[in-house]
C-alpha cells in the first residue's frame, strides 16, 4: 500500500507574495497580466510504499521544501492530487512550533498537543520523550538558552514520539552531534521496521542512503530522474561534477 | 480543490496549550502579573468616574462606579479579544506555515486568552456589586446566555479579520483605530441615549453593556428585542467570519 502519493502536482506562488501596498493592488486590478505566478512544481507524480523512506535531492530552489510542505498538508497544490495515509509528524525547520520564552517542558507539551497527542497520551509519553531527547537537565530552562543542538533534538524526539504514520524531514537533522545523530538513525531504521515511512530532503548523501531507499530528483520544479537511491545519487553526483569542472574551465 | 487533510488531534488539550501558552509568554517577564488584567479596568474605572462623575458632574446615575464598570468589561474584552484576534495568524506564522494543525485554532486560542484576562476583571466587577449593596439575583442567570452570544459573535470577527489581515496587513489598523471610536459609540460612561438609538442598537458591544446594567443595577432581565439582536448578530457574524477564514486558509501559506 502507498503511504504518500502525488499526482501530477503542479504548484505555483503568486510573484509578490505577503502584504501589498493598496496602489500595488489597484495595479494588478488593471493589468492582470502582470500578476504572474511563479511556478514551483511543475507536473510531480510519485508514490511512497509504506515502509519505504523517500530522499529528496536537488539544488537550492529545486522546489524540495514546496513539496515536503504539500505532503504535510501545509499549502494545497494548484492541480493535481496528493494522498496521504495516516498522521503526519514534520521537522521543516529548526525550532517550528517552538517558543524560545517558554521552557523545553513547556514546548514539548505544546509541541505534542500541536501534533494531536491527547492529555493522557502526552502525559504517558512526556518522560520518554526527554530522555531520548537527551536535555533532562535543561527541561526547565527557557528555549532561548538552548543550542540549535539541543532544539533540535527536542524538536526529533517529540516527532518521534509522537507515532507517526510518515515522518517528514527537511535537513534539520544536520546540526545534532555524531551520538544523537546515531540514536536518530536507529531509531528511524525502526520506524521503517513497523512500517513507517519516511519523506526527507537533505543535501547529505551519506544521509539519504542510509535512511532512504529511493530518491527523487528535482531541478527546477521538475523531476530529473527517480528510482533506487544509490543511483539517483550517482547521477546526481555525477551531474554536480560535471558542471563544477565546466565552471572551472569557464574560469 | 482537494479536500483538508483530517488532523484527529485532542482539541480541548490543544487549545488549552495554546492560551496558557499564551498567558505565560505575557506575563513571565512581569512583576506585577496577572495584576495588570485589574489595575487597568481600576484606573479607568476611577478616572472615569472622577471626570464624568464629579467635574462633569453627573451624579443622577446611582452606583457609578459599577456603572462604569458594566461598560468597561464588556468593550475591553472586545477591543482585546478582536485586535488580538485579527493579528493572530500573521504573529504565528511559523505555526501556521510550519506546524500541521487545523488553522482555526489560532484565532480562536487568541479570543480564549482574553478569557483569563476577562474572568478576572468579573471577579473585580462582583465585588463593586458587593461594595454597592447589589448582591446577585436570579437575574444573573442571564450573564452566562448574554456572554455567550457576545462570544461567538468576537469569534466570528477573529476569524473573519484575522483572515483578511493575511492578505491586507492594513486590517490590523482599521481594527486599532475602530476600538478608539467604539469606546465613544459605547455607553460605558453615559446611559443609553434613546434619541440617537439607531446609533447603537445594532451594535452588540452596547447591547450586552445594557444587558449587563439590567442584570447586575436595575435586577431585571434584558429586553427580548436586545437578546433577539445579539442572536442575530452572533449568527451573521460567526457564519460570515468561519466562511470568510474557510475560503481564504488555504491561501495563508503564500502569503505570510
Amino acid at each position: 500500500m502507498s503511504a504518500l502519493v502525488f499526482d501530477h502536482v503542479t504548484k505555483s506562488f503568486p510573484h509578490h507574495s505577503g502584504a501589498r501596498l493598496l496602489r500595488e493592488r489597484i495595479t494588478d486590478l488593471m493589468h492582470p497580466s502582470r500578476a504572474q505566478r511563479i511556478g514551483v512544481l511543475k507536473d510531480i507524480s510519485f508514490h511512497v510504499p509504506s515502509g519505504d523512506g523517500l530522499g529528496l535531492i536537488g539544488p537550492n530552489g529545486a522546489g524540495k521544501s514546496t513539496l515536503l510542505n504539500l505532503a504535510c498538508g501545509l499549502s494545497a497544490p494548484d492541480s493535481g492530487r496528493i494522498e496521504v495515509h495516516g498522521r503526519v509528524a514534520a521537522l521543516l525547520e529548526l525550532g517550528s512550533g517552538f517558543h524560545p520564552d517558554l521552557t523545553g517542558a513547556e514546548n514539548v507539551r505544546i509541541n505534542a498537543a500541536m501534533v494531536g497527542l491527547s492529555r493522557r497520551q502526552t502525559a504517558d509519553r512526556f518522560e520518554e520523550i526527554v530522555e531520548f531527547s537527551g536535555v533532562r537537565d535543561f527541561i526547565d530552562e527557557p528555549l532561548r538558552t538552548y543550542s540549535s543542538g539541543m532544539m533540535m533534538r527536542l524538536a526529533f524526539s517529540v516527532a518521534v514520539h509522537v507515532d507517526p504514520d510518515v515522518l517528514v524531514i527537511d535537513e534539520v537533522i544536520g546540526v545534532g552531534d555524531q551520538a544523537f545523530f546515531a540514536k536518530c538513525l536507529e531509531r528511524m531504521h525502526r520506524f521503517q521496521a513497523e512500517g513507517k515511512t519516511i519523506l526527507l530532503a537533505t543535501h547529505s548523501a551519506d544521509l539519504m542512503s542510509r535512511l532512504c531507499q529511493h530518491a527523487l530528483w528535482l531541478d527546477r520544479g521538475r523531476v530529473v530522474t527517480s528510482g533506487p537511491v544509490q543511483a539517483v545519487l550517482e547521477a546526481y553526483k555525477s551531474s554536480q561534477t560535471d558542471s563544477a569542472a565546466a565552471a572551472v574551465v569557464r574560469a | 480543490m482537494p479536500a483538508p487533510r483530517k488532523w484527529g488531534g485532542d482539541l480541548p488539550f490543544l487549545l488549552e496549550n495554546l492560551i496558557l501558552k499564551d498567558f505565560r509568554i505575557r506575563y513571565r517577564n512581569m512583576s506585577l502579573g496577572i495584576l495588570w488584567s485589574l489595575i487597568n479596568p481600576i484606573v479607568m474605572m476611577g478616572v472615569l468616574t472622577f471626570v464624568f462623575g464629579y467635574v462633569l458632574g453627573n451624579n443622577s446615575i446611582p452606583a457609578y462606579p459599577l456603572f462604569i464598570l458594566c461598560g468597561l468589561i464588556p468593550y475591553n474584552f472586545f477591543a482585546g479579544a478582536v485586535l488580538s484576534g485579527t493579528t493572530s495568524i500573521v504573529e504565528n506564522a511559523g505555526l501556521v506555515k510550519r506546524v500541521i494543525v487545523p488553522r482555526e485554532v489560532v484565532p480562536v486560542a487568541s479570543v480564549l486568552s482574553n478569557c483569563v484576562h476577562l474572568g478576572i476583571q468579573f471577579c473585580l466587577l462582583v465585588a463593586i456589586a458587593l461594595f454597592f449593596r447589589l448582591p446577585p439575583t436570579r437575574f444573573w442567570l442571564w450573564l452566562p446566555v448574554v456572554w455567550s452570544l457576545y462570544m461567538i459573535f468576537v469569534f466570528g470577527l477573529a476569524l473573519g479579520a484575522s483572515a483578511i489581515n493575511v492578505f491586507i496587513r492594513d486590517t490590523r489598523y482599521v481594527v486599532e483605530s475602530f476600538n478608539l471610536v467604539l469606546f465613544w459609540l459605547v455607553p460605558i460612561f453615559y446611559t443609553f441615549p434613546v434619541k440617537y438609538g439607531v446609533v447603537y442598537d445594532f451594535n452588540p458591544v452596547a447591547a450586552l453593556v445594557m444587558a449587563m446594567r439590567n442584570i447586575l443595577i436595575d435586577h431585571h432581565a434584558p429586553a427580548a428585542s436586545l437578546v433577539r439582536n445579539m442572536v442575530i448578530a452572533a449568527t451573521v457574524t460567526l457564519t460570515l467570519g468561519a466562511w470568510i477564514f474557510q475560503r481564504l486558509k488555504i491561501h495563508f501559506y503564500e502569503h505570510i
